[in-house]
């Protein structure tokens, strides 16, 4: 290739990527890095940020000394780890169950993703209204069985069941969809192989269909856990992190302190610490499923 | 169905709306354009830094919002931008642009780049092939990419909270002002929750295809 050629090529490319690149530079990784920066930093929102000061590692100190934040955290890893294991089980479950269902099937997948448009506000909302101690539903349709009128999120273990509940309600239909569309790419010779092996249902989903979408069964793992560890919106308006602090995940932690407490060097140590973990599991991610791996190869 | 007029009919609740209308259309189309045209410059060129910017565009992908609300609001003080819609689709923009650029890349690898090539040869220039040829076929992908961006920045409302006042708030704001505002009114709050869900249930059932598309995109083949 001649170097004129090349240039051109180049000189293309960046028109192509440039506007992108420098929306995404200014207003997405320029916070990121502020994000990390303020944590070294003592400074009060409103002022100058020439007035701010230089205070080392300072405000991480603070941090994780704080009971408060490692509450948080416990409670995020709790939140993550049951919502996470039910929806995979739930959705792994439901999807083959309905899995032969070819009939109805696409209104069945149109009905499933619903639930993950719907914006936070409402679903948060509306499981605040369904959990409302008076009002609820829940407790109505409780009480037809003679159990009764349970304060949901006034009480710890209760509020905390509720946030559970909403996830899953919310994002058991991505793990799903997730699955149904593993399930379909699944070769179905070497089904058909294991069938005439005489292999029973129970023994041909676990030793052979499980394990041939292993791939895409890890990917969807991985990518709820991001998620569940960003969760914000819907606790905010569900429970915004009470009782005391029981549903208060990192999100909202670092939210609380900042606008609430107004302690910014703080919440941004704390900032700094979901970031790694986010981080980590989205490497994690890109190891596994890498939308770049395609081209690398051609070039 | 009193509650949904008094909803409707309140006085502020045309300004939330046209609000939210505005960051929603405007941003969903910036994200598409520019999204597109970064995944097609970073899928059919190569150059020096591609690997670094596409790298450094999936891990953005990810960021916690929670984690860039204390930063964007001072920055976005700095650079006088809060307290307007153009500071909040600038926002949503650039938080979008990761996972349209993510999508859409995928769909530019489907298009058969001998198309292009016989284009090139017959003299088409980039830019013509990217709109005559590229644009076209990778429909499905800028559909499913309309849908999700316009649900973050129609449904968002924690960083809007930080970037609105009176005059620029969205409805998810407004709403969630509600609840601590007078208590809590559950007919009115109930009616707004479902007014502000609808939009981006409609899109989906009109183009569920392109919403799981989007969904599985990059983990599943297919």
């Amino acid at each position: 290739m001649s170097t004129s050629a090349t240039n051109s090529n180049a000189r293309t490319a960046w028109l192509f990527i440039l506007p992108a690149v420098l929306i995404m530079a200014a207003a997405c990784l320029y916070p990121v890095v502020s994000a990390v920066r303020l944590g070294f930093y003592d400074w009060s929102m409103g002022t100058p940020w020439a007035q701010a000061k230089w205070s080392g590692w300072t405000s991480f100190e603070i941090v994780f000394t704080d009971p408060a934040m490692w509450r948080s955290l416990l409670t995020t890893l709790k939140f993550a780890a049951v919502s996470v294991s039910a929806e995979m089980f739930l959705g792994i479950a439901l999807a083959l169950a309905l899995e032969g269902n070819i009939r109805g099937m696409a209104f069945f997948r149109t009905l499933f993703i619903l639930p993950m448009m719907v914006a936070p506000i409402a679903v948060g909302l509306t499981w605040r209204y369904l959990f409302d101690a008076q009002f609820g539903l829940i407790n109505a349709v409780l009480a037809v069985f003679g159990v009764a009128a349970k304060g949901w999120l006034a009480d710890e273990t209760l509020a905390f069941a509720a946030i559970i509940i909403s996830d899953i309600w919310q994002w058991t239909p991505f793990v799903f969809i997730m699955v149904i569309a593993g399930l379909a790419n699944v070769d179905t010779s070497v089904l058909e192989a294991a069938r005439i092996d005489g292999a029973r249902w129970w023994t041909l989903t676990t030793r052979v269909k499980l394990p041939m979408i292993a791939h895409v069964l890890a990917i969807t793992l991985v990518m709820r856990l991001i998620d569940a560890f960003r969760v914000l919106e819907v606790i905010y308006v569900l429970t915004f992190g009470g009782p005391g602090d029981s549903t208060e995940v990192l999100s909202l932690h670092i939210y609380k302190t900042a606008f609430i407490g107004q302690k910014l060097g703080a919440a941004s140590a704390i900032s700094v610490l979901l970031l790694v973990v986010v981080m980590v599991l989205t490497w994690l991610a890109l190891r596994m499923s890498n939308p770049l791996a395609d081209s690398e190869k051609d070039k | 169905m009193e509650n949904y007029r008094d909803v409707i009919f309140d006085s502020s609740f045309g300004r939330y709306l046209v609000n939210s209308l505005i960051v929603g259309i405007v941003a969903t189309l910036i994200t598409l354009l520019l999204g597109c045209m970064a995944a097609y410059g970073l899928a059919r060129f190569s150059f020096a830094g591609r690997k670094t910017i596409a790298y450094t565009t999936l891990m953005l992908r990810t960021v916690p919002l929670a984690v860039i609300a204390v930063p964007v609001f001072m920055i976005w003080s700095d650079w006088r931008l809060t307290n307007s819609l153009l500071g909040l689709i600038l926002l949503y923009v650039a938080v979008n642009l990761p996972f349209t650029i993510w999508l859409l890349y995928g769909f530019v690898l489907q298009v058969p780049v001998e198309l292009e090539e016989a284009a090139a040869i017959d003299g088409c220039r980039p830019w013509k092939i990217f709109l005559r040829i590229v644009l076209p076929l990778i429909r499905p992908g800028l559909a499913a990419a309309a849908i999700f961006t316009f649900r973050i920045a129609w449904n968002e409302f924690i960083l809007a909270l930080v970037l609105t006042d009176r005059s620029t708030r969205t409805l998810p704001v407004a709403a969630s002002l509600f609840v601590t505002d007078i208590g809590v009114e559950w007919g009115k709050l109930m009616a707004l929750a479902s007014l502000i869900a609808l939009p981006p249930l409609i899109f989906t059932f009109l183009a569920a295809r392109q919403v799981i598309s989007g969904l599985t995109a990059g983990a599943v083949k297919g």
